[in-house]
């Protein structure tokens, strides 16, 4: 049993789910770049049968949706068939978008962690605190992203930082809302336990609170790595950033290079898959030292 | 004559709330000497468990006073003088049994050789000598109550109190447990303070069932049940004296209780 399980749990849905955006996407390309092929025969004053346009649909130099073959042909030219050093190799804008993806995250971890403490710790800062971390998700990303860039140019700071703290922006929020919720969710059970003890409030924090929320912080950091890499990459958009995957997003656009925006898109999508999946294995192997229960 | 290690003189507690004042406790004068076994019993609401949370300092007082040795509860409290062991067992899942007796030790600042010595002859009482490493979830309920009163044990309090700890068992579990307390008792010699709604519980246990009732909380009757003596096997219960005891408790719950409000 355990041998085929892996092969209909994990592949055979997978795999069903992902032929079928292929096939989807394969006649949603067609079908929109058709139009453009008509368009041509028409001007040339000649007619095109439908057996004609179909190839060419898919072998357009800017179609409006290019076809699944060219994308994963400019994604293999860019990432395998170029130096990683190569300012067009995919891998090196990547590297540039993950290297402030990981330290947004790792500032909006701790800031999230220090905002949960301390609301946890004084009803002063619940009171205080809370509604502005709320409403600091309610402004549109975009709207504040060339602020920050602006504001930390103008005291000298360029380059990684201010992508990583628009990153750090966005994924601050559900580390300080899971954190929070996690340091409160020992029982009062438990918490009378460690009174009886005269525990100090650091030992309550150290040895209940903190454990306790542990499942909490990881299910919390698997949203925010994701939002991180967002927010690098609509980091790189506003500034004129020559490097990085947003970078990569908006010279495409640029220049009606729709393949490569497709190949950018992608990699971010692979990329957000690679660190939620790597947060996720960290969380479990740190779970099972905690002694949880396997499902 | 033992000396008093609690001491209550006219303990009322009241609750406000917003359909007015709620009476706990009223009036409780009750002194319990060292080394006795104290069940409190009665139906709830009747404020036993508020009682016992009063004595282990989780719960004010809003009248009357309470002293421990002497001391008030929350000096108790802070010296560590009883073990207070809840209706679950209340194990930290993420530790170990070993790991959760430490967890008080740690508080106290104990050193890692004590804490050992202690884990591992607290865990003998309990007979859970050889499921150290075990996480909670890998022990039945019963086994993981008996870990809850090592731990409480392990603090080497004066006292026990016990809020309904086999009260979420099955009765069978439920009887060997207390059977196996009463050697733990009888071993330790500490006193105990037991609250339960079981009346043949509270007899087999007991030196002494304060029968309490509800609207105000308060003690209706303090029955002596020291002539059952200290050797107790499970056979006692259908010896007459058990009967006799029990048919008392029962009389005095039923006349401190109408079953109509």
């Amino acid at each position: 049993m355990s041998d085929s399980s892996l092969f209909r749990d994990k592949i055979l849905p997978i795999g069903t789910v992902v032929l079928a955006i292929i096939a989807i996407w394969y006649a949603t390309a067609v079908f929109l770049n058709a139009p453009f092929e008509r368009d041509q025969a028409e001007r040339a004053k000649t007619t095109i049968s439908f057996s004609e346009i179909l190839p060419r649909t898919m072998a357009q130099e800017r179609p409006v949706l290019p076809a699944p073959h060219q994308v994963f042909a400019e994604l293999w030219d860019t990432t395998i068939g170029k130096k990683i050093t190569s300012k067009r190799s995919l891998v090196y804008h990547s590297w540039i978008t993950l290297s402030s993806t990981l330290l947004g995250f790792l500032m909006g971890t701790v800031l999230g962690v220090a905002l949960a403490v301390g609301i946890v710790h004084f009803q002063t800062l619940d009171r205080s605190l809370m509604p502005w971390i709320i409403t600091s998700q309610t402004i549109p990303i975009l709207a504040i992203a060339p602020m920050i860039i602006v504001v930390l140019n103008a005291v000298g700071i360029s380059g990684l930082l201010p992508k990583a703290t628009i990153s750090m922006y966005l994924s601050f929020f559900p580390i300080a809302v899971g954190m929070t919720k996690g340091l409160r969710s020992p029982e009062v059970m438990h918490l009378d336990l460690m009174r009886t003890y005269s525990a100090s409030a650091s030992q309550t924090f150290w040895k209940l609170r903190l454990p306790a929320a542990v499942p909490f912080l990881v299910t919390s950091m698997k949203v925010a790595i994701s939002i991180a890499l967002v927010g690098a990459i609509v980091g790189e958009l506003p500034t004129g950033a020559v490097a990085g995957l947003g970078a990569r997003l908006l010279a495409g656009s640029y220049y009606g290079q729709t393949v490569q925006i497709w190949s950018a898109l992608l990699m971010a999508a692979a990329l957000a898959g690679l660190l939620v999946m790597t947060v996720d294995i960290i969380g479990a192997r740190v779970n099972r030292r905690m002694g949880v229960k396997p499902a | 004559m033992p000396e008093t290690v609690i001491s209550a003189q006219n303990l009322g507690l009241t609750f406000e709330t917003n359909d007015g004042p709620v009476h706990a406790l009223k009036d409780i004068t009750l002194d319990i000497a060292e080394g006795e076994f104290v069940s409190l019993i009665g139906p709830s609401g009747c404020g036993k468990t508020t009682l016992l949370r009063v004595i282990a300092d989780l719960e004010k007082p809003t009248g009357g006073t309470v002293s421990i040795n002497g001391m008030t509860p929350e000096q108790a409290r802070l010296a560590r003088a009883y073990g207070y062991v809840f209706q679950q067992a209340a194990l930290l899942p993420w530790r170990t049994i070993e790991d959760n007796i430490s967890l008080p030790l740690e508080v106290m600042g104990l050193d890692s050789a004590t804490r050992a010595s202690r884990i591992k002859s607290n865990l003998e009482l309990v007979n859970l000598a050889g499921f150290e490493k075990k996480f909670p979830w890998q022990l039945s309920g019963g086994m993981q109550q008996r870990a809850s009163i090592a731990r409480a044990l392990a603090v080497e309090p004066q006292m026990l109190l016990m809020d309904e700890p086999f009260g979420a068992l099955d009765e069978i579990v439920r009887d060997h447990l207390n059977e196996q307390l009463l050697k733990l008792w009888a071993k330790t010699k500490k006193t105990v303070v037991f609250v339960t709604h079981s009346i043949p519980e509270a007899v087999f246990l007991s030196t002494k069932i304060v029968v309490m009732s509800p609207r105000p909380g308060r003690i209706h009757e303090i029955i002596d049940c020291s002539e059952l003596g200290t050797d107790r096997p499970l056979d006692i219960r259908e010896s007459p004296e058990f009967l006799r005891i029990a048919h008392q408790v029962r009389e005095g719950l039923k006349a401190g209780h109408s079953y109509d409000e």
